[in-house]
């Protein structure tokens, strides 16, 4: 329930007086209401949830973080080898 | 979608694995409070990459597992009423009442339907005008302000035939009885990274001071929880107790603002009943008087509904995050995701359904929980 699906927006369009749009989840598109992102514009990419846009992607902070979990491999030298991945016999 | 891959990647989990193993000097718990990471943690295989040091308590994020049998009861006695439509998510379907589920009240004629979205509900009414639509409106605040714009949706359309039976929860206010609870083990706190996209995490900094906890809001890829996990263990390990945020490409401090004014606008605080916890003070949403003709429970007579719940079921621990779903004698027994005994195994998100789809049983050898075909977890 708390999951919410990342999407692409694209196009934009009133219904029912409400600010809606076609979402696009890797291929599969849905109307989605974009009421709560007045922002929003076509090519953006939201996270929505039961039908409804929540928040816009940012993508400049997104390689960022990935940036920084790339950074944290100085210390792997000193701690061995990685550890088995999981359901690994022992 | 840009950066799904990148946020699965292996060796960059391994990075942060390794930081989290360079960290830890002692024991500590740290509780995920949202089902879709418990949900998340398990099928990756999170946990079983933490040192034995770091353990994640499961919390009470699922709202179909939280919410009490008596409201179950009073959506099974709604959805049996002649005449009704009544609207759920999925899971819903399943979760057990005192005498059986919504797919036997559908079985018996009863008109239930899942829908994706409030606004089919709301669709549905509109289409059916001599039926009364009524949507189960249960979430935490990712949900709400679906349901809440359904309601007003419902209201600019003039119509008289839709009701949402409304059952809301809320975060912050759980985090402060886990915490303030005797029997409280948790150290810190992975916040739910899609209730702050929602709320923000503006409410957070004065728990996280009280009760000297970290709290890191935390997203639900791989890489995303393990480093929600490994800023959660530096502040442990430092004995520093603020807020931290780990998912800033959809989280912002404030939250959605558009979202908040609408909540705020239908619905407003109550004390809540949260399945196998009992009473949270101000932990739920209820409709407004101005939108009251929108209440389920006021438009059906729902009142004297007995309610029972199974002994055998310890759902309640486990969403406190006193018991291990294995621990539980039911478990995997006469307890499973096809005969449920409780919540906690009917949802997708419950912990008990994770651990049972992810075979994490408990091998009978060594009392160690391990994957369905290797018992050991790597040490």
């Amino acid at each position: 329930m708390c999951l919410a699906v990342p999407g692409q927006v694209l196009s934009v369009f009133e219904a029912d007086g409400a600010r809606m749009g076609k979402v696009s989840f890797g291929g599969v598109v849905k109307d989605v209401c974009l009421a709560y992102l007045p922002d929003i514009s076509v090519g953006d990419y939201t996270i929505v949830h039961v039908g409804f846009a929540l928040s816009k992607i940012d993508e400049a902070t997104a390689l960022e973080t990935l940036r920084t979990f790339a950074d944290l491999g100085l210390l792997d030298e000193e701690f061995g080898p990685p550890p088995a991945p999981a359901g690994a016999a022992p | 979608m840009k950066y799904l891959t990148e946020f699965r990647d292996g060796e960059l989990a391994r990075k942060l694995v390794a930081e989290i193993r360079s960290a830890v000097t002692r024991s500590w718990a740290i509780m995920e409070v949202c089902g879709g990471q418990t949900h998340s943690i398990i099928r990756n295989g999170i946990d079983q990459l933490l040192p034995p040091e770091v353990e994640l308590v499961h919390g009470p994020g699922c709202p179909v597992c939280v919410t009490p049998v008596e409201l179950i009861d009073k959506a099974h006695a709604i959805a049996a009423a002649p005449g009704v439509i009544f609207c759920s998510f999925g899971d819903m379907l399943r979760v057990p009442g005192t005498a059986g589920d919504l797919f036997q009240v559908k079985g018996r004629g009863g008109d239930v339907r899942v829908v994706y979205s409030p606004l089919d509900a709301v669709k549905l009414a509109r289409e059916n005008p001599t039926r009364e639509v009524v949507f189960f409106g249960i979430g935490f605040e990712t949900t709400a302000p679906a349901n809440a714009m359904a309601v007003v949706q419902a209201q600019r359309l003039g119509l008289s035939n839709f009701s949402v039976l409304v059952s809301h929860v809320l975060v912050p206010p759980a985090i402060e009885a886990i915490l303030g609870s005797p029997a409280n083990r948790v150290q810190a706190f992975l916040a739910a990274g899609h209730v702050c996209c929602v709320m923000g995490y503006h409410q957070y900094p004065a728990l996280a001071e009280r009760f000297r906890v970290p709290i890191v809001v935390t997203g639900f890829e791989p890489l995303d929880l393990l480093d929600g996990i490994r800023r959660a263990v530096l502040q442990l390990e430092a004995g520093t107790a603020t807020v931290e945020n780990a998912y800033p490409r959809v989280v912002t401090f404030e939250g959605n603002r558009p979202a908040q004014a609408v909540l705020a606008d239908v619905f407003e605080e109550t004390d809540r009943a949260w399945r196998g916890i009992g009473v949270i003070p101000r932990s739920g949403w209820r409709l407004r008087a101005a939108y009251r003709a929108f209440d389920a429970e006021a438009r059906f007579d729902v009142s004297g509904i007995r309610s029972v719940e199974p002994a055998a079921c310890r759902s309640g621990e486990v969403l406190r995050g006193t018991l291990k779903p294995h621990q539980c004698a039911a478990f995997g027994k006469e307890c499973t995701p096809r005969a449920p005994l409780g919540a906690t195994m009917v949802s997708s998100e419950g912990a008990c359904a994770a651990y049972y789809n992810y075979g994490r049983l408990v091998d009978l050898g060594t009392g160690r929980i391990g994957s369905a075909g290797a018992v050991a977890c790597p040490a």
